[in-house]
């Protein structure tokens, strides 16, 4: 493993920002920290840098552990959410400003050439007499990353790297990350609270809660099997259904399902946990719950149907324009809904 | 007036009109009068008398030991502001609050207080004064009085431009410098000093106008001596006391000319200033 | 508590940066030598020989009066100048002249101005035979050597104050407050009543407290236009000076400690209306 992390705890006066943490991540991996805010994903980048201090645990880099080196000697670059350049230097000199604090320090013509290499890399090249307020916010994303690329870091982080962008750029910087990524195959950590932006650029998601880990897995494993009920709900919609669990069979209205993995338990409550595209509506006699068509709203090639059941509860359901158009359904309508894919996870709705 | 038409949201005409005229006037009764006055007093008596006074031994002594005691007082309070602000603006810790008001205590204590307690310290009647006098040093009705005195009453004006300042602009950029290596200096001279320019300058200006310009203070602690102890403003007292009126306004007027200059610096430094906040509340 | 609290504490976000204790131990230790001390050895003296001595040097009938003026002046002066300072920054923020900027520049006149010139230019302007003192006089007002004086050199020192807090605030306030007010069917003296005016209020106490607390203590600016009599235009400052030229250093200790006491009372006592303001208007 190149970058672990043993047991980490963090505390910031009677706040438990981080708890108990342990991570691994392999060399050339680039890792999203998926989570709310306050989650604690954003100290435990920080930690990883040295910004802070761990008050338990260890944070190991190439097998060694760092606790004794300074931030300035773990020769990690780091990113941060606002970027933070220095406004009063151009781009070039923000870039090359972590080889000018070099000791012994590079040569000028060296530090140039780095700094044009790095500006080549980012598409900045032209930009270099640029100063930060000069420039648009995707610009500064990519000067911040050229700086923190320029003292050849063994890890990068980056802190919430697109959370200040508006949509059309994220979406393009996003593509480009991983881009830069996949032809550096540096390691990587990035922090995020847009799951949709965790899926589609990281090779591992972690996700956390309350300054824990609840799963740790590729993008699919954590969209189709989330491993709590957090997960499921940090990920995408998701309907939440209460259901009683008894030796290894959930009930809900109209349903049961195997449960084996919870046959220790009797009469217990339970959640049940389907995404509306795994819903399917049918009309007419037969299994599943009996649900009302309360209302339905186009959204392009799909179709998102809200029901109700019989006890009030919302149902979401999610289906393509095709099959609703086949279905014919409309407000008031009565149908079934039969799950193609459901969790059930025991506790109190 | 800018709109003919009155918004909604604006006096009447002439109500606008009333207002500027009444401030306009008032500023040029109470501010402007006065200061015209300064000038026109010291040339009553020609360039000839005007320039005789401002080259009196007495006078000059006086110019060297304002601008010696600036010189010492300012740079001291310099360093005390950028210790105080780095404190303060990037650290967390108890009782930081007390210590911003306490910083701020000189502006509310009288000037002839701040002069009284160096005397009550140093005097011969003083704490240290039978000790100080045992060795034959002299800080009351001497110099190093009045460079305390100074440096007491001119304390917090560097401190308090750089705390909100330091503490508007955080600490994301020290941050960045020092994970791409840099050492504690290295954040100090090449990313904090150039961010705080415009507000030390600032601070500076201030701090050396009050240290030019103190009274009260100095005037306790300083004995009064002729050509050894007294300051500009000391000397332009002595003058105006002994009806040497056109002497004393000529001292003033190059007093009054520091404080012109002053204001006109500081108005363009707030134009910077004012530029670099601007861009940096863009980030 | 102590030690342990203030290396955790000092540790939180953003204590990784280097120089806390080089610079907190600097400030400490500089701000005892140059404040804490001096202001004890105040203290010490003042009470140094008991409280009755203290009470009968600080309570004298001339010290007294000393006091009323002191503080009655200051009082007066920095409502004076919470009203012109106002609409001062009001015009100078509202409304656009040629010359704004100067006059803007010029505001601050009186914190350059050494308070020595300050306190000679005043009197020869309004002295006996002075440009104003001479009209004022025929009309039978007597500024220079009254009680009059006095108030006019506390205003002059205290009016950058006000204007300097008000300025801001009305800078940053929203246009379109007034303009909701204003189709709310509002009038405009309705508008700077209900809805200006609660704004700016806190600005203007600060403006008052800091107004106040020059004027209290001011010494050069008026000595020179006061006259100095005993009982009638005699200021607490002066009287310090006095005792002190009479080597009674517990006296003018004693004075002076009283003095600092009684505007630090002012001033909470201002801090407190303000806070009231603030959570009246819910900003707090």
């Amino acid at each position: 493993m190149y970058l672990e992390l043993r047991n980490v705890d963090k505390a910031f006066g009677d706040f438990q920002a981080v708890s108990d943490v342990s991570l691994a991540v392999r060399e050339g991996e680039l890792v999203a920290l998926l989570g709310p805010s306050g989650s604690g994903k954003t100290t435990l980048l920080r930690i990883i840098a040295g910004l802070e201090r761990p008050d338990r645990g260890q944070v190991l880099i190439g097998g060694t552990d760092v606790a004794g080196i300074g931030v300035q000697y773990r020769q990690i670059g780091f990113v941060f959410q606002h970027y933070a350049l220095f406004r009063h230097m151009t781009v070039a000199q923000n870039v090359g400003f972590g080889l000018r604090v070099r000791k012994p320090r590079p040569s000028a013509a060296a530090i140039a050439a780095k700094v044009h290499e790095l500006l080549h890399l980012v598409q900045m090249e032209g930009m270099e007499h640029r100063y930060p307020t000069q420039l648009s916010g995707g610009q500064r994303q990519r000067v911040a990353l050229a700086r923190a690329l320029a003292i050849e870091p063994r890890v990068l982080l980056l802190d919430e790297p697109f959370g200040a962008l508006d949509a059309q750029v994220r979406k393009e910087l996003r593509r480009w990350l991983r881009r830069l990524h996949d032809e550096t195959g540096i390691t990587g950590v990035f922090v995020t609270h847009d799951q949709e932006e965790a899926l589609e650029v990281a090779d591992r998601v972690v996700v956390m809660n309350t300054g824990r880990i609840e799963q740790v897995g590729t993008p699919e494993e954590i969209y189709d099997e989330p491993a709590t009920p957090f997960v499921y709900q940090f990920l995408g919609n998701v309907n939440r259904l209460p259901c009683r669990i008894d030796r290894g069979q959930a009930t809900l209205a109209g349903l049961t399902l195997p449960v084996p993995e919870f046959s220790g338990l009797s009469d217990a409550p339970g959640i049940a946990f389907v995404r509306p595209h795994d819903l399917d509506l049918a009309v007419g006699d037969g299994d599943g719950i009996p649900v009302t068509v309360r209302h339905v709203v186009l959204m392009g090639p799909s179709v998102r149907i809200e029901t109700v059941d019989a006890a009030g509860q919302t149902l979401e359901v999610e289906m393509s324009r095709a099959h609703w158009n086949a279905l014919a359904l409309g407000p008031g309508t009565r149908a079934r809904a039969t799950p193609r894919q459901m969790r059930v996870f025991p506790g109190e709705a | 007036m800018r709109r003919a038409v009155v918004a909604p949201t604006t006096e009447p005409a002439l109500v606008q009109w009333g207002l500027t005229l009444a401030a306009l006037g008032f500023v040029g009764i109470f501010l402007v009068l006065p200061l015209g006055t300064v000038f026109a007093e010291a040339l009553a008596h020609g360039p000839a008398a005007y320039l005789r006074a401002v080259s009196d031994p007495d006078a000059l002594a006086a110019m060297r030991l304002t601008l010696i005691t600036a010189a010492i007082a300012v740079p001291l309070n310099l360093v005390f502001g950028v210790a105080a602000s780095w404190a303060i603006a990037k650290f967390d810790f108890r009782g930081k609050s007390v210590l911003i008001s306490l910083i701020d205590l000189p502006f509310s204590v009288s000037p002839v207080v701040s002069g009284l307690i160096f005397v009550l310290l140093f005097g011969l009647q003083g704490w240290f004064g039978p000790w100080l006098a045992a060795h034959d040093i002299k800080l009351i009705f001497a110099v190093p009085g009045i460079v305390l005195a100074t440096v007491f009453v001119t304390f917090p004006f560097v401190a308090r431009e750089l705390i909100p300042l330091m503490q508007e602009q955080g600490s994301e950029e020290e941050e960045a410098a020092l994970v791409l290596g840099a050492s504690g200096r290295q954040i100090f001279l090449l990313v904090t000093l150039p961010n705080i320019r415009w507000g030390l300058l600032y601070g500076v200006l201030l701090c050396n106008a009050r240290a030019m310009g103190e009274f009260g203070a100095v005037s306790v602690v300083s004995g009064h001596i002729r050509g050894l102890t007294n300051t500009m403003p000391l000397q332009v007292e002595i003058l105006y006391n002994e009806y040497q009126f056109v002497a004393a306004f000529a001292v003033a007027s190059l007093l009054a000319g520091l404080a012109l200059v002053t204001l006109a610096a500081k108005t363009l430094l707030e134009h910077r200033f004012a530029a670099t906040r601007a861009a940096a509340g863009k980030d | 508590m102590g030690e342990a609290v203030l290396r955790r504490k000092a540790w939180t976000r953003p204590g990784i940066l280097p120089g806390f204790g080089l610079s907190l131990g600097y400030t400490l230790s500089y701000m005892g030598l140059m404040v804490a001390l001096p202001l004890l050895a105040l203290f010490v003296r003042a009470f140094g020989g008991g409280f009755a001595a203290f009470w009968r040097a600080a309570t004298a009938p001339r010290v007294i009066d000393s006091y009323l003026l002191s503080f009655g002046g200051a009082l007066i002066a920095a409502a004076t100048n919470v009203v012109l300072g106002s609409l001062l920054a009001w015009v100078l923020v509202r409304y656009r002249f040629p010359g704004r900027r100067v006059v803007d520049a010029l505001i601050d006149l009186p914190f350059a101005l050494p308070t020595a010139v300050t306190g000679i230019a005043l009197t020869a302007l309004l002295g006996p035979g002075g440009l104003l003192g001479r009209p004022l006089e025929s009309l039978g007002i007597k500024v220079a050597f009254t009680p009059l004086g006095i108030g006019i050199a506390m205003v002059f020192i205290g009016l950058p104050f006000v204007v300097r807090t008000v300025q801001p605030v009305l800078d940053d306030l929203n246009a379109e407050v007034e303009e909701v007010a204003a189709s709310l069917g509002a009038s405009r003296r309705q508008t700077f009543l209900l809805v200006i005016l609660p704004t700016l209020l806190p600005a203007m106490l600060t403006g008052f407290a800091l107004a106040f607390a020059r004027a209290v203590g001011e010494y050069g600016s008026i000595i020179f236009i006061a006259g100095n009599l005993p009982h009638r235009t005699e200021i607490a400052p002066l009287l310090i000076v006095i005792k002190l030229e009479q080597y009674d250093y517990a006296a003018a200790a004693a004075i002076a400690a009283a003095m600092l006491i009684a505007s630090f009372a002012v001033l909470l006592a201002i801090n407190g209306a303000q806070r009231w303001v603030c959570r009246r208007s819910g900003r707090i």
